[in-house]
């Protein structure tokens, strides 16, 4: 009875309609890029909001006054090394080898918490120093377009720990390896919103 | 504490008119009603399983025509309201401030909770089967968005008896919409309601536009594709490029309110000119992507009745891509009067280019016609309608596009009578006619004609009498959103008028409404799979088809691949079958829909609490699925087999 | 070394390089605009021609794109995001500049 039914089952995954097996892999890491680039518009909103409403400072501080170089070029060099570590992840699964794959994505979520760590400390000072979001228009496009980034960040950290999980879990399977490859994906994307915050905000904003 | 829980419900819930307490009523007694019935025929368990958790995108495209229909009676009911308290002067049927909200209600609800899931339902129930297909190519994804669609569409209309309406107009201009001037819960339902549908069209645009470039049947190059998956695909192109920008639109104003940042406001700096800005560069390009799929449906209709190929195939499908990518570009004229007059004269010749495809389209469909043999079947019969109503539409566009004269023509009467020919004229009529088109497809019956020419002609004479003069109103100076007018200004015989012809319009859809509950218990059963002769690859499988779509998919050879294979005497039956993979039913969708709605609740009414708790259940469901392993099953080769043989007859 | 390990040391010199540039492309414009280097115009022209640049590389080297089967369609598609993102940051500016 259980011979048979196994058979069964074997029987049907020999006989389905594999010329017609779209490569689901390859269809939804083309979805998750489409999704991206959605995202890469929604940033690009919050940019134009940034830029048309930049110097509109209400008589409160300037970026000039306000942001700290060693902080935010700390927090760029830890999102840059973090993009680097997820790729080393991905390598890992190239290997077969669960351990270097999870090693790396741990190191790549911590450095994201350091990043999200420094930039709550970031936030809390520059409100004890005043700058809320609501005291210009300025402070509003800054607080909501770094912000926004954060909050990417904080649901890359989560997506990841649940990443991590499944990898310890079941091993590297074909369906934890595209997880693993697709969050890394988005953790790049995130560096690469970083490296214009860093340069339309900050470094313009000190200059 | 009975004097607080009096003055909490005062507040709480919509009082003192009699119009409310009529839907307080109704409300309580549609739900006692449905509870009632589901109860009674023991219906919940099959709820569930059926639809509340299916995947299946003909059942996602059904409910998203229900839900549709109904919000077309509801924003319907709006028009005539709007249309009674103008038919006299001086009329006090709707004091101003309800005119105000109902106005607000109307718009918003016939565009994102009307138009839109018309639009979803057809993609659902035709792109798959037109392409070749067993679904979309996420299904699961697909249900998150009908249920995200469904219960923003739902917390938008829970406005009406509890905490108060939007009023700010159907895109909440700043700094009207801002705390400082709309206070109340009403404005939070607007965000919500929008952002939580919102995101679930982000998602389809995402779907099918991957659908359609990944999923099609072996041989059906992009250049063989059927026209109205062209559509869909230009239509979702610009869904994943415009949506983002209203995320980040109602985003900010919710920001505005919430946190008291000022990016729209009048103090702290910000500056309100630009939400409008940024509104109408999503507007512009939204009002785009749901007039092309019913390009679309006027492709496929006029080439299956006039038993022609469509003429000048290219020249559409170039003509589709560039208005979609011309979309982006025309945003400014909906507000001339702000800017400066380089950026006007930029932004009205971009307007007028998009007349241009536009144009090249109607004639390839009068030259499809054009020594066809024509069948007057009733989704023939809507697109004929929609030919001379759009060409209107799209002549007054031009004038309003001429910068210098849209200065006289802006705000005006003139301005409502054009974006109504081209709304109704272009997507209703074109939605419709896909819906009477498709119809037998999905149900397996056909729907009755003769009732049909009836909704067909109210709909049309009441559609003429009540636009046609409102263009004249406006070069009479009428302002749009005016409660009232005085006898003096005689505005009153064309207002008359145009209030009897929004009443026709009314009888027309109760007839649409006769007509559906008639056929389904005498309508026409659909044996042959291809009632209209048709010519792409959904009319070569049963009606309705079963939930594998296709038992064995087609190869496709050239475009009206299944026209030709009929023509040749060649069958498509298939001989030998093989097992089928399908996606499992979730009830993650469902949940995730609740728990958003929970949310949007909650953050309306600033009870953060609640707010938090309904985005955690969000972030909770996300998390399940993606833990989730076991995602899909396989029907096996014997049970196709069966099936098939049991649904027989077709082809 | 088998041919799978050469391929995992290529991919893993590729990161290399994609980091090491990424850093590079960083440097430059924080000690052009530290050391206040160009007048400023050209100051932020720079900058963005920086970031811009990194954008590249990072798609190049870290984000798989030329393995990925789908490449073409994804190209497009972000080009065409790539303009209106262009359109809505530089078209909101020179609208709102009245």
């Amino acid at each position: 009875m259980e011979y048979a039914s196994k058979n069964k089952i074997k029987h049907i995954e020999d006989e389905h309609d594999h010329d017609h097996e779209h490569d689901e892999s390859s269809i939804k890491t083309f979805g998750f890029w489409v999704f991206l680039i959605t995202d890469l518009i929604l940033f690009a909103t919050l940019f134009a909001t940034y830029t048309v409403l930049r110097t509109r400072y209400n008589g409160g501080p300037t970026g000039e006054e306000l942001f700290e170089i060693p902080i935010f070029v700390a927090e760029t060099f830890i999102l840059l090394t973090s993009s680097f570590t997820s790729g080393l992840a991905t390598l890992g699964l190239k290997r077969k080898n669960p351990k270097i794959v999870i090693g790396w994505l741990i190191v790549t979520a911590i450095l994201g918490l350091a990043f999200i760590g420094l930039e709550i400390t970031e936030f809390t000072t520059l409100v004890e120093e005043g700058a809320a979001i609501s005291t210009s228009a300025f402070l509003s496009a800054f607080y909501v377009l770094v912000g926004t980034h954060g909050i990417h960040v904080s649901a890359g950290i989560i997506w990841m720990a649940s990443t991590i999980i499944q990898i310890a879990r079941y091993g590297i399977t074909k369906d934890t390896e595209h997880k693993t490859y697709i969050v890394t994906l988005y953790w790049h994307f995130l560096d690469v919103v970083w490296i214009f915050i860093f340069t339309v905000v900050y470094l313009i904003g000190v200059m | 504490m009975l004097e607080s829980i009096k003055t909490f419900a005062a507040d709480f819930f919509v009082t003192g008119d009699p119009l409310i307490y009529g839907a307080d009523v109704s409300i309580l007694l549609v739900t006692i009603a449905v509870i009632f019935v589901l109860t009674y025929f023991k219906k919940w368990n099959w709820l569930w399983r059926e639809w509340l958790t299916t995947v299946d995108h003909k059942k996602i495209g059904i409910m998203y025509l229900i839900a549709s229909l109904l919000m077309m009676f509801r924003g319907g009911v709006d028009a005539l309201l709007m249309r009674t308290q103008l038919a006299f002067p001086n009329a006090d049927f709707l004091p101003s401030d309800k005119y105000n909200e109902i106005f607000t209600t109307h718009g918003t609800i016939m565009i994102l909770f009307m138009a839109m899931p018309l639009m979803f339902a057809l993609f659902n129930m035709v792109v798959p089967l037109q392409i070749g297909a067993r679904d979309v190519a996420y299904p699961f994804l697909n249900a998150v968005s009908f249920w995200a669609f469904f219960f923003g569409a739902m917390l938008f209309n829970l406005s009406f008896v509890i905490g108060g309406s939007p009023d700010a107009g159907w895109l909440s201009y700043a700094p009207l919409s801002e705390v400082q001037f709309s206070e109340g819960p009403g404005q939070n339902f607007y965000i919500w309601g929008i952002q939580i549908s919102g995101i679930g069209s982000l998602a389809s645009g995402i779907n099918f536009l991957v659908t359609i470039l990944k999923m099609r049947a072996p041989g059906m190059k992009l250049m063989k594709m059927p026209l109205f998956s062209w559509s869909v695909l230009s239509s979702c192109i610009i869904i994943i490029f415009a949506f983002p920008i209203l995320t980040v639109t109602l985003g900010l104003l919710f920001v505005d309110r919430f946190f008291g940042a000022s990016f729209f406001t009048l103090d702290g700096g910000g500056n309100p000119m630009y939400y409008i800005n940024l509104i109408w560069m999503w507007g512009h390009p939204e009002v785009y992507l749901v007039v092309l799929p019913a390009f679309g449906v006027f492709s496929e209709v006029v080439s299956t009745f006039s038993k022609k190929k469509i003429f000048g195939y290219k020249s559409m499908v170039f003509a589709l891509l560039s208005i979609s990518l011309l979309s982006f570009f025309t945003w400014v004229h909906h507000f001339f009067t702000m800017a400066d007059y380089k950026v006007d004269a930029f932004f009205a010749i971009t307007t007028m280019a998009i007349a241009i495809p536009t144009g090249v389209k109607v004639f390839n469909w009068m030259f499809t016609m054009f020594r066809g043999r024509i069948q007057m079947k009733p989704p023939m019969l809507w697109t004929l309608a929609f030919i001379p109503t759009f060409l209107v539409g799209g002549m007054t566009g031009v004038m309003l596009a001429v910068a210098p004269a849209d200065f006289q023509y802006h705000n005006s009467y003139f301005l409502i009578a054009h974006f109504h020919q081209v709304l109704i004229g272009g997507v209703v009529f074109g939605f419709f006619s896909g819906i009477y088109y498709w119809w037998p497809k999905i149900f397996g019956f056909t729907l009755n004609e003769k009732l049909g020419l009836w909704a067909f002609w109210l709909w049309n004479i009441g559609f003429y009498s009540t636009f046609m003069p409102q263009y004249a109103l406006g070069f009479m100076g009428m302002p749009r959103r005016s409660s009232t007018y005085g006898w003096d200004m005689g505005w009153w015989p064309l207002n008359f008028v145009s209030t009897i012809g929004a009443f026709l319009m009314g009888a027309g859809f109760i007839f649409q409404v006769w007509q559906i509950i008639y056929s389904v218990r005498q309508g026409k059963k659909d044996t042959t799979g291809d009632p209209w002769d048709g010519r792409t690859l959904e009319w070569s499988i049963p009606s309705p088809p079963p939930e594998y779509n296709f038992a064995v998919i087609p190869t496709v050879e050239q475009q009206d691949d299944f026209w030709y294979k009929k023509q040749q005497g060649k069958s498509m039956k298939p001989t030998k079958y093989k097992s089928i993979h399908m996606p499992k039913n979730s009830g993650i969708p469902f949940i995730m829909g609740s728990f958003w709605f929970i949310a949007g609740f909650g953050l309306t009414f600033e009870w953060v609490w609640l707010g938090i708790i309904g985005l955690i259940g969000v972030a909770v469901s996300i998390v399940a699925r993606h833990l989730q392993k076991e995602r899909d099953y396989y029907i096996p080769a014997e049970e196709v087999e069966k099936t098939e043989a049991s649904i027989g007859g077709a082809r | 070394m088998s041919k799978e390990n050469q391929e995992i040391q290529k991919d893993f010199n590729a990161y290399v390089i994609g980091f090491s540039l990424s850093i590079i492309l960083t440097i430059i414009p924080l000690v052009l605009v530290l050391y206040g280097m160009l007048d400023k115009t050209m100051l932020i022209i720079a900058i963005l021609l920086a970031a811009s640049l990194q954008f590249l590389v990072q798609i190049y080297y870290f984000m798989h794109l030329k393995e990925n089967k789908n490449r073409g369609y994804i190209l497009i598609t972000l080009a065409v995001g790539i303009i209106i993102a262009v359109t809505v940051v530089g078209g909101s500016a020179w609208v709102m500049n009245f």
